[in-house]
């Protein structure tokens, strides 16, 4: 029982990262209706603002201690971040600690930013073109990003570690009636997990709640009766693609100290992300969601040992194996209206 | 009485064509019928470094391409001469291989076997490589080494661990300095029983490719013959990024160290995920849970961060040794290139060199000459100890560094510090011990 509460812990924290990622997908895709396969890029993008505002902080002075030597023999080179210097020590290393949290804050007017430029810049002149080239551009699109990226920050992954206060694991064991230390789980997912549902929440209660996101709505059900009355739709669906970008960037942000950042991280990411926006079909926000942490908690649970021994390799397949099935008995996914993709 | 036609001139000239007539084979052969793919006929000759340049070992790759355009300028006579000036063989003498200079054209493996093996192709029959250097992973380092055999030039190989490429996948024209995985298990088994006691559980999670396979195999029959106890052995694919789900199971095991068959990328995120889930400070069958990772590497240490600290592993070279070679390399790079050299970065450096010192000593740069120089050689003052390539298998022998996670660590390069190096004589083995059976070294193959 315990290990079956830890999968499912597991797949939420999975399923919170292909939701946020599927439901920025099918925010573009619903009103703009564009495949963005560069959607896994913006997620890594995010997890950059992270590494971005850490490396900020940790900009340093430089002073020579004579008393030690470098790996050369030269008197070593000792680094203090200038935050500490301006603010004290304790100030500046706080600054420092935090920066994944702070970087929340950093990365929203960015990733807007990036969204309406990528639009307005690249992928308004592609409305009309078929998905093919849509696919084809966006995907190229990603590859000059993640090229970028690398340029600058390298290959390698770059340790971006959460707060000292959230690091370490909470144990429900003594809450479930279990032995000590049978069910713990790292602190930040539990937090990774919570942060994404208040996204979703944040989300959808705009979509539903402000005039804004009426209009929206309304603009994804019928976008020329909307244009008659006299609303801009398009630059509202502009407004949309930044804020989708937001969410895969505040994913990314969060996800930063579950694995260290890296160029390649959003490619990682986008096959599965458009795997969970099929299965849950083609422009439903819910079924995004829904999808999301369904297939998470497959994935979860196929990784366990019990699965791979009895069906070996079934963790490599599982998604797949899955939306195949999904598919064949509900083609237009969980949740998929009728009319969407379909010619 | 007859009169002869014969004037000096018309001796001279036909002196002149029949000299010019029994040269031309030999001209012939010397420039395309050498009797070798790819014989140097100029003044240069071109080594092909096929290193990752894209994909998640760029980083790993680029240090490599560092070392071997260090080597190459040593070679040249260029710089300090780093390894040259504590080289135990003194063949090389600064003025190129076989008097000629050395140029070098590089290819990308993408850290993909038919990426690797495209570039190599493409290194040797468009740019005349005579020998392939480089690469990081065993996968690739398979894959290369069987397209070199077919085409008759010599491979060195870079960064591969696997025991099957001096194992089942040998090759006669393929050659290895790194160590293998069967070498890291004798190594850290003895430190691991010291460090953490002979009554162990261990739950293995595995790169699922032929590096991981050999490695756990290694480590494991390693670890049962000290006394302990392999609870699990879980492949991971390749392509994870998050190794939570198979960590969480490792809580409820019964198992108390956790062994991370994983290198790269890998290794750093199932150690970070290890972490995360707080393994080392839980308590399991009254023990400290431990977590080992058999091969490290700088550059992944440095992407694991302060994750390392306290972690054991192995290694085949560090920039800490303290014998006059590795003082003499890590000088030459630090001062050309601002960082210590990686591990990677020394096996394809010394892998360059040997490479040039077997040609000068064989007199040819012939690929059946250069494998019988290499066979059997015994040198030192490259920073590994006494060394042999042993000719049964193209396998290097040396001392072998057991590492461990730097818990204070000084600066960006300071993450590992050096536990033990493991004397060579324990890290042996017969030729044909079962974990390298199969495949066969084969003939040389000088193509052409």
């Amino acid at each position: 029982m315990d290990a079956i509460i830890l999968q499912i812990l597991n797949g939420l924290d999975k399923g919170s990262a292909y939701a946020l990622i599927a439901l920025g997908l099918t925010l573009i895709f619903g009103t703009l209706g564009v495949v963005n396969f560069a959607h896994g890029a913006i997620f890594m993008l995010g997890a950059f603002c992270a590494v971005t505002l850490s490396k900020i902080f940790s900009i340093s002075y430089q002073t020579i201690d004579e008393t030690q030597t470098d790996f050369l023999g030269n008197p070593l080179k000792i680094e203090t971040p200038y935050v500490e210097h301006w603010f004290g020590p304790e100030m500046g290393s706080a600054l420092i600690d935090w920066s994944v949290p702070l970087a929340i804050l950093f990365s929203i007017p960015i990733m807007i930013s990036i969204g309406v430029i990528m639009e307005r810049g690249l992928i308004k002149h592609f409305y009309k073109r078929p998905h093919a080239d849509q696919i084809l551009v966006t995907f190229g699109l990603a590859i000059v990003l993640q090229e970028v990226i690398k340029y600058y920050f390298g290959a390698n992954p770059i340790p971006t570690p959460a707060p000292d206060v959230f690091r370490g694991s909470f144990d429900f064991s003594p809450m479930l009636g279990f032995e000590a230390n049978s069910v713990i789980y790292p602190i930040w997912r539990l937090i990774y997990f919570a942060f994404s549902a208040l996204i979703i929440g944040a989300v959808f209660a705009f979509l539903q709640f402000t005039t804004f996101g009426m209009v929206v709505r309304a603009g994804m059900a019928d976008r020329e009766t909307v244009g008659l009355l006299g609303i801009n739709i398009d630059r509202k669906f502009t407004i949309m693609f930044g804020i989708a970008a937001a969410v895969a960037g505040l994913a990314g942000v969060m996800y930063a100290p579950i694995n260290a950042p890296n160029y390649h991280m959003g490619m990682d990411f986008l096959v599965l992300s458009f795997v969970v926006v099929v299965v849950g079909g083609m422009g439903s926000l819910p079924g995004a969601v829904a999808a999301g942490f369904l297939l998470g908690i497959l994935e979860s649970f196929a990784s366990t040992t019990w699965a791979t021994t009895t069906i070996p390799g079934i963790n490599q397949i599982i998604i797949y194996l899955v939306a195949i099935i999904i598919l064949l008995t509900r083609p237009r996914g969980l949740m998929g209206k009728k009319g969407v993709m379909e010619d | 009485m007859s009169k002869s036609n014969f004037t000096r001139r018309g001796l001279l000239k036909t002196s002149a064509a029949a000299g010019a007539g029994l040269a031309l084979p030999t001209y012939l052969s010397a420039a395309s019928h050498s009797g070798y793919t790819n014989a140097p006929s100029g003044s240069t000759v071109t080594l092909g470094f096929n290193v990752p340049q894209t994909g998640p070992y760029a980083e790993e790759g680029l240090d490599e391409l560092r070392a071997q355009e260090l080597a190459v300028q040593h070679l040249n006579g260029e710089g300090d001469g780093g390894m040259l000036n504590t080289f135990s063989s003194k063949a090389l003498k600064g003025n190129g291989i076989l008097g000629k200079k050395v140029t070098f054209v590089s290819g990308d493996t993408q850290t993909k076997s038919d990426a690797a093996r495209a570039s190599a192709k493409s290194m040797i029959e468009k740019d005349g490589a005579i020998m392939i250097n480089g690469g990081s992973s065993s996968g690739v380092a398979v894959a290369v080494q069987g397209l070199c055999q077919d085409a008759g030039v010599i491979f060195m190989a870079g960064l591969t661990h696997s025991n099957d490429t001096t194992g089942k996948d040998k090759k006669a024209n393929g050659f290895r300095h790194f160590f293998n995985g069967y070498m890291s298990a004798a190594a850290l088994a003895p430190v691991l029983k010291n460090a953490y006691g002979s009554d162990r559980r261990a739950y293995h999670l595995t790169a699922d490719y032929t590096w991981g396979w050999t490695q756990q195999e290694s480590i494991a029959a390693a670890t049962e013959a000290i006394g302990w106890e392999t609870v699990n052995n879980v492949l991971t694919p390749l392509a994870s990024t998050d190794f939570s789900s198979y960590i969480a199971p490792v809580l409820n095991s019964g198992a108390d160290v956790l062994v991370l068959n994983h290198y790269g990328g890998n290794m750093v995120n199932s150690l970070s995920n290890a972490i995360e889930f707080d393994l080392l400070s839980k308590q399991v069958n009254g023990k400290n849970f431990e977590i080992v990772v058999p091969l490290y590497s700088e550059l992944m240490a440095a992407g694991a961060g302060d994750n390392v600290k306290g972690v054991i592993g192995s290694m085949n070279w560090n920039w800490q040794l303290q014998d006059e070679g590795s003082k003499a390399f890590t000088k030459s790079f630090g001062e050309k290139y601002g960082r210590p050299p990686s591990n990677s970065a020394h096996t394809c450096y010394v892998q360059t060199l040997l490479y040039a010192d077997a040609c000068e000593r064989a007199g040819t740069f012939n690929p059946c000459g250069v494998v019988e120089a290499l066979e059997d050689f015994d040198f030192d003052g490259l920073g590994n100890g006494p060394t042999t390539y042993r000719g049964a298998d193209h396998q290097c022998f040396k001392d072998v560094l057991v590492m461990k996670g730097k818990e204070n660590p000084t600066n960006q390069y300071d993450t590992l510090e050096i536990v033990e190096v493991t004397p060579r004589a324990q890290v042996e083995y017969a030729p044909d011990h079962p974990m390298f059976a199969g495949g066969e070294l084969g003939k040389c193959n000088p193509g052409a």
